[in-house]
């Protein structure tokens, strides 16, 4: 006997069955999915991934382009996986096979009482500290690293053009950064060692340019690849006592590259630039272009694609 | 556990490191947003819920804001606004979004604890001769009361969640260990951020389950007893009576 | 606006892992309730512990609950399974008082009746209990289905993607159609969602059309979690 009953069961074992549908068939194909499965059966997917910085993706989402148009097949299912914490146990473990990096900062995550501050010197001291499985390919010219800033307007009241010039100011300095800007060796405590210069320390993170520009900090930690130092007129002051750990963009990989994908992304490298950098960021942030038509468009116009 | 006790360990050494606020300094800023944040709700709040209960008209409207709201990340609201109006302004930004998101539970507690009310005592109210006001006054805000400090408690603990995640624009608050605890790889800092946030929403929430329990009248309470047989109350009335007993 | 013309495809892919999670979690959050709130309702020594845990759980704020959970349960904090495990959490705490309440709505008259007719205790529950107390779990399952959908995006913290990228992307670029493509994309699921389940209620419970007539009139429950 067909009754309401029995319509009612037949509705909602459908409707179960659709949802769990949709749900499993929803499981595949993000390009985002921080959450990496093990590589597809042979490893012959390069499994590309990301910091959760949109700058890093983009450098990403050159290598995969250019990977793809060299005929290889790749994954982006490990683009934005946050932070270091999250993604270097999935690289050791040969989940993800290749990550833009930034030397000084990845060479600190593994030997944090490092004393080599010259971009060569990291980059030489950088296989020695990586674990069992990790390598780096060539690095790129392209620095994305820490740097003491200012405002074009403070820079020229106080004649600023180093760092050191700094200890001549009168009034008290706030310097404002990355909370882990506090413990690292030149951070304010190097300031002062290296340098003579006093400073307050405020944790601003993401707000650090604001804050800078609002003068509520005098000195900001701006990372050199950020557009800001374009567009809202910031001053870089040198380094010549080498205090800043040089970080330049190096691609590292786990276990081995198939053959022939280790040479494009050294082409890739090669053809990058610190401004090159800079401007693929503008595009981001000022133009609100997308990570994909960004890359493509760098790719084509340095003939890589 | 080594992580809890390195946790309560970091809670208690005196000094957060890092250049993080000390622990006094961010609950008083978490516990100054939260109270300052409800506060402006209630006052907006409260008053509308109480019309809208007391007159039963504009009912749908609230209803279907409160339904709206709850769909908002407020996530996502705390950062639009924070872009909207620039980092100078992070605090308002901060408030505005608190504010937006405590008001929804507020109104639905005024309204609801009004609703609650058994007709038949209003109806002898009335014929005892008071006035609309003497009613409001007398008789529905106390009876409403326990329903209204329930909506008070939702809309708190909301905020304070909230005011945790603000951390992310740099409000400061209990929220800065959680997040700052993770570029500098301290678990220690990051378990004792959320241990400290748990503290501190179970607190309140203890609070106001007092509040609640104070604050209904004790003829009430021994009506609504196990041995008398549900009523026409609806099922969500005598959900809220009974978070209140 | 421009830039949401111009990502459809990444707001359609972040929507997507935004629904598998909330759905995971709402679907494991209402499987979980059941027989909790059953036990909540049949067992009054039970009850009082089991709404005081789970009211407890409910309490504690989303960013605080995501690193404690890996303490406790040993899952890797960053990851996708420690937010839907904590959504879960979330849903349980809201359902289980549904559950509970809804079962406590049925007239004890009919109950009644259905054993004067000879029904077994268990027949009982699955032919009499549960059906009446659909429309007041349902109502529950609607909050928590919402306020999943919401919460979820927090996971964007821990660097879990889902619709919570678009605000921290947004965030680090400064690009407010981002941020608002996000806000509007979870409101638009969840009201789908909310709509979608209350259409379910409609064609499983005819029932309770008339009960809804009356029911209108009803507040929604208070406690939700958006943060």
């Amino acid at each position: 006997m067909f009754t309401a009953k029995k319509t009612r069961l037949a509705l909602a074992a459908a409707i179960l069955s659709g949802v769990t549908l949709v749900a499993a068939g929803c499981a595949s194909g993000d390009p985002l999915a921080p959450e990496t499965d093990a590589p597809a059966a042979g490893g012959e997917t390069i499994v590309i991934g990301s910091q959760a910085y949109y700058s890093n993706e983009i450098i990403a989402e050159i290598y995969a382009q250019a990977l793809e148009n060299g005929g290889f097949e790749v994954s982006r299912d490990a683009f934005n996986s946050g932070q270091r914490d999250a993604y270097i146990p999935a690289l050791e473990a040969g989940e993800i096979t290749l990550f833009p990096e930034y030397s000084g900062n990845l060479l600190q995550f593994f030997d944090p009482e490092t004393t080599v501050r010259a971009s060569d010197e990291v980059y030489a001291a950088l296989p020695s500290a990586l674990p069992e499985g990790l390598s780096v390919l060539d690095q790129s010219t392209a620095t994305d690293q820490d740097s003491y800033t200012v405002t074009a307007a403070f820079a020229e009241e106080n004649s600023l053009v180093t760092i050191g010039d700094l200890a001549n100011v009168s009034t008290p300095l706030t310097l404002g950064g990355p909370p882990e800007l506090a413990e690292r060796p030149y951070g304010p405590t190097g300031l002062l060692e290296t340098y003579g210069v006093p400073v307050a320390f405020s944790p601003t993170a993401d707000t650090t340019v604001e804050a800078l520009l609002a003068d509520t900090i005098q000195v900001a930690n701006v990372y050199t690849a950020d557009p800001r130092i374009q567009t809202d007129d910031l001053v870089v002051l040198e380094d010549p006592e080498g205090l800043i750990l040089a970080s330049n963009v190096v691609p590292v990989v786990s276990g081995e590259l198939p053959d022939g994908a280790a040479e494009i992304i050294n082409a890739i490298s090669a053809a990058l630039t610190p401004e090159g950098l800079v401007s693929l960021n503008v595009q981001s942030t000022v133009d609100q272009e997308s990570t994909p038509d960004i890359a493509q468009a760098w790719l084509e116009d340095n003939g890589l694609l | 556990m080594n992580l809890i006790g390195d946790a309560i360990a970091w809670i208690f050494s005196g000094n957060p490191g890092a250049g993080l606020a000390p622990i006094p300094v961010a609950l008083a800023q978490h516990l100054m947003f939260t109270f300052v944040s409800v506060l402006i709700a209630a006052l907006i709040a409260v008053p509308s819920g109480w019309l809208i209960g007391h007159t039963g008209k504009g009912r749908d409207i609230a209803v279907a804001i409160s339904g709206a709201a709850r769909a908002i990340p407020s996530f996502g609201l705390l950062i639009l606004l924070f872009l909207v109006l620039g980092v100078l302004r992070t605090g308002e930004a901060a408030i505005i979004t608190f504010v937006l998101l405590a008001i929804p539970s507020i109104l639905a507690g005024a309204y609801t604890g009004f609703e609650a009310i058994d007709r038949k005592v209003i109806d002898a109210a009335q014929s005892m001769g008071m006035t609309q006001w003497q009613i409001l006054w007398r008789v529905e805000v106390p009876l409403g009361l326990s329903l209204l400090i329930a909506g008070l408690r939702s809309a708190t603990l909301q905020v304070v969640a909230t005011v945790t995640i603000a951390a992310y624009i740099n409000l400061g608050g209990l929220g800065q260990y959680i997040l700052a605890g993770i570029p500098l790889r301290r678990f220690d800092i990051v378990l004792g951020g959320a241990l400290l946030v748990a503290a501190l929403a179970l607190v309140l929430d203890g609070v106001f389950a007092l509040l609640q329990r104070a604050s209904l009248p004790a003829g009430v309470h021994a009506a609504q007893s196990e041995h008398h047989p549900a009523s026409k109350k609806s099922a969500s009335a005598r959900t809220a009576a009974t978070a209140a007993s | 606006m421009n830039w949401v013309a111009d990502n459809l495809d990444l707001i359609w892919e972040l929507s997507l892992v935004h629904v598998r999670q909330s759905l995971i979690a709402i679907v494991l959050g209402f499987v979980v309730s059941l027989p909790l709130g059953w036990l909540a309702w049949r067992y009054r020594a039970a009850r009082g512990g089991i709404l005081t845990v789970t009211g407890l759980l409910y309490t504690i704020p989303s960013l605080a609950l995501l690193p404690i959970l890996p303490v406790l349960l040993g899952t890797p904090i960053f990851s996708e399974v420690n937010l839907i495990l904590a959504l879960t959490i979330y849903a349980i705490a809201l359902m289980v008082r549904s559950v509970a309440d809804g079962l406590g709505s049925v007239d004890p008259a009919v109950r009644l009746s259905a054993t004067a007719l000879g029904y077994s205790t268990r027949r009982r529950f699955w032919a009499v209990d549960l059906p009446l107390a659909g429309p007041v779990i349902l109502a529950g399952l609607r909050v928590t289905a919402v306020s999943t959908i919401a919460l979820a995006t927090v996971g964007a913290l821990i660097g879990v993607t889902n619709l919570g990228y678009l605000f921290t992307n947004g965030s680090q670029r400064r690009i407010i159609p981002e941020v608002f493509a996000g806000i509007i994309a979870v409101v638009v699921i969840a009201l789908v969602v909310d709509g979608l389940l209350i259409a379910a209620g409609r064609v499983l419970m005819p029932w309770s059309r008339a009960q809804r007539r009356r029911q209108r009139r009803a507040a929604l429950p208070l406690e939700v979690r958006v943060a």
